[in-house]
């Protein structure tokens, strides 16, 4: 991997920029509501095992959960209404008139229906991204060309063969890039439901320093969540670079 | 043995019922090459979905070895213009897919796709994808899933019309070389003259508006590098594109 150490450098490069635009601004306001990166990055290392880290993980499992639910559903049906037309015209209304629906607006009626507890928040990220990823799946699938098909066809392949040698690789690129796209909402959203009802979760953690006017433990928060996402990001990076090679 | 009875194949279009191919019959003895010529449009890439099993919509009989199509209980190599590579699969995995959906174990296929690599001059290639390699060595790829899957019939569809002059004159050698161990049943689909002589035992020759046959042609030409040369080959070659000019102008 030669081409790691130029993404590692750029990275760098990024989060340099930052720091130091961030620099520039609490220097430039002097004002407690946004202190010096330096002395949040000293926060952070005091902190964050003994506290962060467990909220971290919630936050994380959350996620997880959350993208496994909605990719184990969303996949089969994107599938479906994708291959066979049929199917499409049938599920395709009813997936365009719940997909505009808010999803946080939901958000009490998961909570009704669910629990404060961890359900309606793996849901409520699970309802986001699972449109995506029909849509995704559908319009990949729908974008192979016929032709793709035909020596499959002639060798008389099962369904099965199909998928394996077809539909899954043609349609994985599209299918990634959903659910990098849906990731950014996910974080966001969760980061709400965070908010309510529980008392771990990276969200709980950020507006808990905030109601306590902890500056420097707030954008310690903000920090690791940032970094959560670029984690997030890189493993969907990394599982793209390793599954789709005949893309470089 | 290919035979193929009284076939009409038609398809909607623009409200009214298209007729892609009208009562074509045409067989191909075991073991042999036809070539199947015409200008564009007479069908011919019609009638070699129809033997592929791609065309399911059709009147009339098609017969393999004496037995209705059927993809699943038959190996039909099919090979189409664009090669049918998979963008998302190595060389090797590309050459092996063939065995593969038809079950056949890949350990025992290795050695015969090694030396089917080396004579196709597409050794060292293996771990590439398809768009790394040039027109004719994706040619050579399709050629070498074609010949490792040993099929009852093969069908290809103008396979080196998309390559220059020169490589395709290479490649229709290769082929050769390889047929003639294998003596598969073919059906080659092609627009160059000269291709249709130099490797169909049988011409076919198709008329456009709607797609028939016009004329089926025993050619003693075939498979020679010597004969290419002479002036039978030239004046045969003349003849037909005399023919299919004349075809063009009747209509």
């Amino acid at each position: 991997m030669r081409n790691g150490k130029v993404v590692l450098r750029a990275y760098l490069g990024g989060a340099v920029f930052l720091l130091a635009l961030w620099w520039a601004i609490s220097l430039l306001v002097e004002l407690p509501i946004i202190p010096a990166p330096d002395k949040v990055l000293v926060k952070l290392s005091h902190v964050f095992m003994q506290a962060i880290a467990i909220h971290g993980a919630y936050s994380l499992w959350r996620i997880a959960a959350g993208l496994v639910l909605a990719v184990g559903i969303g996949y089969p049906i994107g599938l479906i209404m994708g291959y066979f037309p049929r199917a499409d015209r049938l599920l395709a209304p009813l997936v365009y008139l719940t997909y505009p629906i808010p999803k946080i607006a939901l958000l009490p009626i998961l909570m009704l229906l669910a629990g404060i507890g961890e359900w309606s928040k793996i849901l409520m990220i699970f309802l986001i991204i699972v449109f995506q990823v029909i849509i995704a799946v559908r319009d990949g699938i729908r974008a192979i060309p016929e032709e793709t098909y035909y020596p499959l066809y002639s060798l008389g392949a099962s369904f099965g063969q199909l998928f394996r040698y077809v539909i899954f690789p043609a349609s994985l690129p599209k299918f990634i890039t959903a659910v990098r796209v849906a990731m950014a909402t996910a974080i966001s959203v969760l980061f709400f439901t965070e908010t309510f009802g529980t008392q771990y979760g990276m969200g709980y953690y950020i507006m808990d320093a905030w109601l306590r006017v902890n500056y420097l433990e707030m954008y310690a928060g903000i920090v690791v969540l940032s970094f959560l996402g670029l984690l997030l990001f890189g493993l969907i990076d990394l599982v793209e670079y390793f599954a789709c090679r005949w893309q470089q | 043995m290919i035979e193929v009875e009284h076939l009409t194949v038609s398809y909607p279009a623009d409200g009214s019922e298209q007729i892609a191919l009208h009562d074509v019959s045409l067989t191909v003895p075991q073991g042999t090459v036809c070539a199947v010529i015409g200008p564009s449009g007479c069908g011919k890439s019609t009638l070699l979905k129809v033997v592929a099993g791609l065309i399911h919509d059709y009147q009339g009989t098609v017969r393999i070895a004496g037995k209705d199509i059927n993809p699943r209980a038959m190996k039909i190599g099919f090979m189409p213009q664009n090669y049918g590579l998979m963008p998302w699969q190595t060389v090797a995995e590309n050459i092996m897919l063939g065995c593969r959906i038809k079950g056949e174990v890949p350990d025992e296929m290795q050695e015969r796709m090694a030396e089917l690599c080396k004579r196709l001059g597409i050794a060292g290639l293996e771990e590439r994808y398809p768009q790394e390699l040039s027109g004719g060595q994706q040619q050579r790829v399709g050629l070498a899933r074609a010949f490792l899957l040993r099929p009852d019939i093969l069908l290809m569809d103008e396979p080196f019309s998309a390559l220059d002059a020169i490589t395709r004159e290479e490649m229709q050698e290769v082929f050769l070389d390889l047929w003639q161990e294998n003596h598969i049943t073919t059906i080659l689909v092609t627009h160059y003259v000269e291709e249709a002589l130099y490797l169909g035992q049988q011409i076919a020759l198709m008329a456009a508006h709607p797609g028939t046959v016009q004329a089926v042609r025993l050619n003693g030409l075939a498979g020679s590098v010597e004969k290419r040369q002479t002036a039978e080959f030239f004046a045969a070659g003349q003849q037909l594109r005399d023919k299919i000019k004349a075809m063009e102008v009747r209509r």
